[in-house]
């Protein structure tokens, strides 16, 4: 398939814990046996609680966690890269082709730079402009297209809100023209009315740029609403990932039904038809055997504490790992 | 109606910094009855979390009240004026005693170094007349009451030994064990989880039934509120701008702002609905617009009126309140 751009085999990250002197060292399994394709031009959604992974899959995307187990390969129109190999000058290019916008626009700009050096500190270090003229050229372009005039580039990111401060972090992942965007939970710290508005800046940038998003989020309604297609994770595997009308209209995996009925209802007289989840996410270091959604599905079986579900597809493009999914209603 | 157990009248408060004067909480008046939930809504620097402190003067030592600001508690037939207890053992009764109050950040609630145990222990101490050995006793018992397994176990641990969801639920444990009449929640289940988000509401909803206590529900989530709360107060920029029943603000909302909140919302069930959202920003509380606080966002903004007079509060229905010239005018929607 030539309009995978980003393709993940059989990935597994692992951190190892510090501190054991004997018998085997225990690993934090962060990500486990992932298999995921993102299509040129997409939108893609990942959604989990916290704990999930996502985030660590999001990173070892871009190479900045370790692979431990399978491979990661980025094919766009010029080049194609297997992640896990990446060094030197390759590794450098990569880095211009792939971004990523981080979750706390409090945190992820500096309080000792004006917007200006921020959003062109990329193109300087990636050394992608000859000229100060060309740079100032190129941040003007970008932070016109995120909405910030010139007045604002001039000032210190203390200056701005939320909202706008989100704004800088996206023109600044613009600014190297990549064509991969990991968005880590862009919207989380942002309140509902200015959240849309964040929403609604990815989408039409995307539109225009044709840029693939990875949208990290815990936030189901938030993906249902941006993304094409969505992955669902739970600690460390994806349990489920189909088109977005599709994984809401024909769900199939019980996490995913217990996600989606999780949400609370804006109707004040809906019926709580929340299928409750007992107790909390297990340690990623001890998975439970088996399915590793075993100990707080309403429907496990014996076989889902013995055997692994298979990852397998149900209809076109809908993929799910649960034993029982056809039965369960 | 039976009389209020809190009532809320003109409350304003400012904060004196460098920059001078700010005003927090402007002109703010609500009630809660006994065994009501009341949830106060709005976006961060709106001002909810400074108005419930207030309720137990728990606010900086730079605040100021205006001289007509009045909180009125009334518990056994007594009716306490807030704002004028000035010394810690008058205090007691609202800092724990009648009213308690659940943080967003669990963690960051309990000490670290105490056990959840003594922690709970030694509130009981202070608020009621329990040996310690009676203290243990309905700490366990409330920890097994919100779902904690092994609570007597549990009550010898430390903070760090619970799970986010695990510590939320030992933090209500411990506000309600003192059997308070109000309870405080601010934004108790923004840190969590939906899945956890969802058995701490259920929980909640439990409690209130069983304990009939009123509680003040902060959150910047109308999904939550519509599943919680009997009554709404949304506040923007320090005023309240509606308060209604659940039904009248979800179902019917009268205030531009209220609207644009709703609007905002990602919907499950009409994925293809466009996201709406409120335009600009939320104005620096250093710099509140003249008028009617909203009007540098308002997508239904009528003209100098809005930039000049501060709106009045009309009553639409019973229990219904708007403060909008479009509804003083009669135009509302």
């Amino acid at each position: 398939m030539s309009d995978v751009l980003i393709a993940a085999r059989d990935l597994s990250v692992h951190f190892p814990l510090r501190g054991f002197v004997l018998g085997e060292r225990p690993v934090v399994r962060a990500c486990e046996g992932i298999n995921l394709e993102i299509e040129k031009g997409s939108f893609f959604g990942l959604v989990g609680e916290s704990g999930s992974g996502k985030t660590t899959l999001g990173r070892a995307m871009l190479r900045a966690a370790p692979i431990s187990h399978g491979e990661v390969v980025y094919s766009d129109d010029e080049v194609t890269y297997d992640l896990g190999t990446l060094k030197g000058p390759e590794l450098k290019d990569y880095r211009t082709r792939a971004q990523l916008i981080f979750q706390d626009p409090y945190a992820a700009l500096s309080p000792r730079m004006t917007v200006r050096d921020i959003i062109a500190e990329p193109l300087e270090v990636m050394g992608l402009t000859s000229s100060r003229e060309e740079t100032d050229q190129r941040v003007r372009e970008i932070a016109a297209k995120c909405r910030l005039n010139l007045e604002h580039l001039r000032r210190f990111p203390h200056a701005f809100s939320g909202g706008q401060r989100q704004r800088i972090s996206i023109a600044r992942a613009l600014v190297s023209d990549p064509r991969f965007i990991v968005a880590d939970e862009s919207v989380a710290a942002l309140d509902v009315s200015i959240q849309a508005d964040v929403l609604n800046l990815l989408n039409k940038i995307q539109e225009e740029s044709g840029i693939t998003f990875l949208f990290i989020s815990h936030d189901l309604s938030v993906i249902a609403h941006t993304c094409d297609f969505v992955a669902v994770m739970y600690l460390g595997q994806i349990v489920e990932a189909a088109p977005t009308r599709k994984l809401f209209s024909e769900t199939a995996h019980p996490y995913t039904k217990a996600l989606l009925s999780a949400i609370p209802s804006l109707d004040p007289d809906a019926q709580s038809r929340a299928q409750k989840l007992e107790g909390e996410i297990p340690s990623p270091i001890n998975p439970p055997p088996g399915c590793r959604f075993n100990t707080r599905c309403p429907h496990a079986r014996e076989r889902c504490r013995s055997e692994v579900p298979e990852w397998r597809e149900m209809s076109g493009g809908h993929h799910v790992a649960c034993h029982f999914a056809e039965e369960i209603d | 109606m039976s009389r209020p157990l809190i009532s809320v009248e003109n409350l304003t408060l400012r904060f004196r910094t460098d920059e001078g004067l700010v005003t927090a909480v402007n002109d703010v008046s609500f009630d809660i009855a006994p065994g009501e939930v009341l949830g106060l809504v709005g976006e961060s620097g709106s001002g909810k979390s400074v108005t419930a402190k207030s309720l137990m003067m728990l606010n900086a030592e730079n605040s100021v009240y205006d001289d007509d600001s009045r909180i009125t508690l009334r518990v056994d037939d007594r009716e306490i004026d807030v704002l004028s207890l000035r010394r810690p053992r008058e205090q007691m009764i609202i800092r724990g005693g009648a009213i308690s109050m659940i943080f967003q950040e669990p963690m960051a609630s309990f000490a670290p170094a105490i056990t959840i145990g003594n922690q709970m222990v030694e509130q009981l101490l202070i608020h009621s007349e329990m040996t310690k050995a009676e203290a243990k006793e309905v700490s366990i018992e409330m920890l097994a009451r919100v779902g904690i397994p092994e609570p007597a176990q549990r009550f010898g641990q430390y903070a760090f030994e619970f799970s986010g969801g695990m510590r939320q639920r030992a933090m209500i444990a411990m506000a309600l064990s003192t059997k308070p009449k109000l309870l405080i929640a601010d934004e108790p289940t923004t840190a969590l989880d939906v899945t956890i988000q969802a058995q701490v509401i259920e929980l909640m909803k439990d409690l209130v039934a069983e304990f009939h206590m009123s509680i003040l529900f902060i959150t910047h989530d109308l999904g939550v509120i519509a599943q919680t709360a009997d009554r709404v107060a949304v506040m923007y920029l320090g005023n309240l701008v509606e308060t209604g029943t659940v039904r009248q603000v979800i179902n019917s909302p009268a205030h531009p702002y209220t609207r644009g909140l709703l609007n905002s919302l990602p919907k499950l069930d009409d994925l293809d609905a466009p996201l709406t959202p409120v335009p600009g920003d939320i104005p620096s509380p250093l710099d509140r617009p003249s008028g009617c606080v909203f009007h540098t966002r308002c997508p239904e903004f009528i003209g100098d009126v809005c930039k000049q007079q501060v709106p009045e509060t009309t009553v639409d229905s019973a229990s219904h309140q708007v403060a909008c010239h479009l509804a003083t005018r009669g135009e509302s929607a």
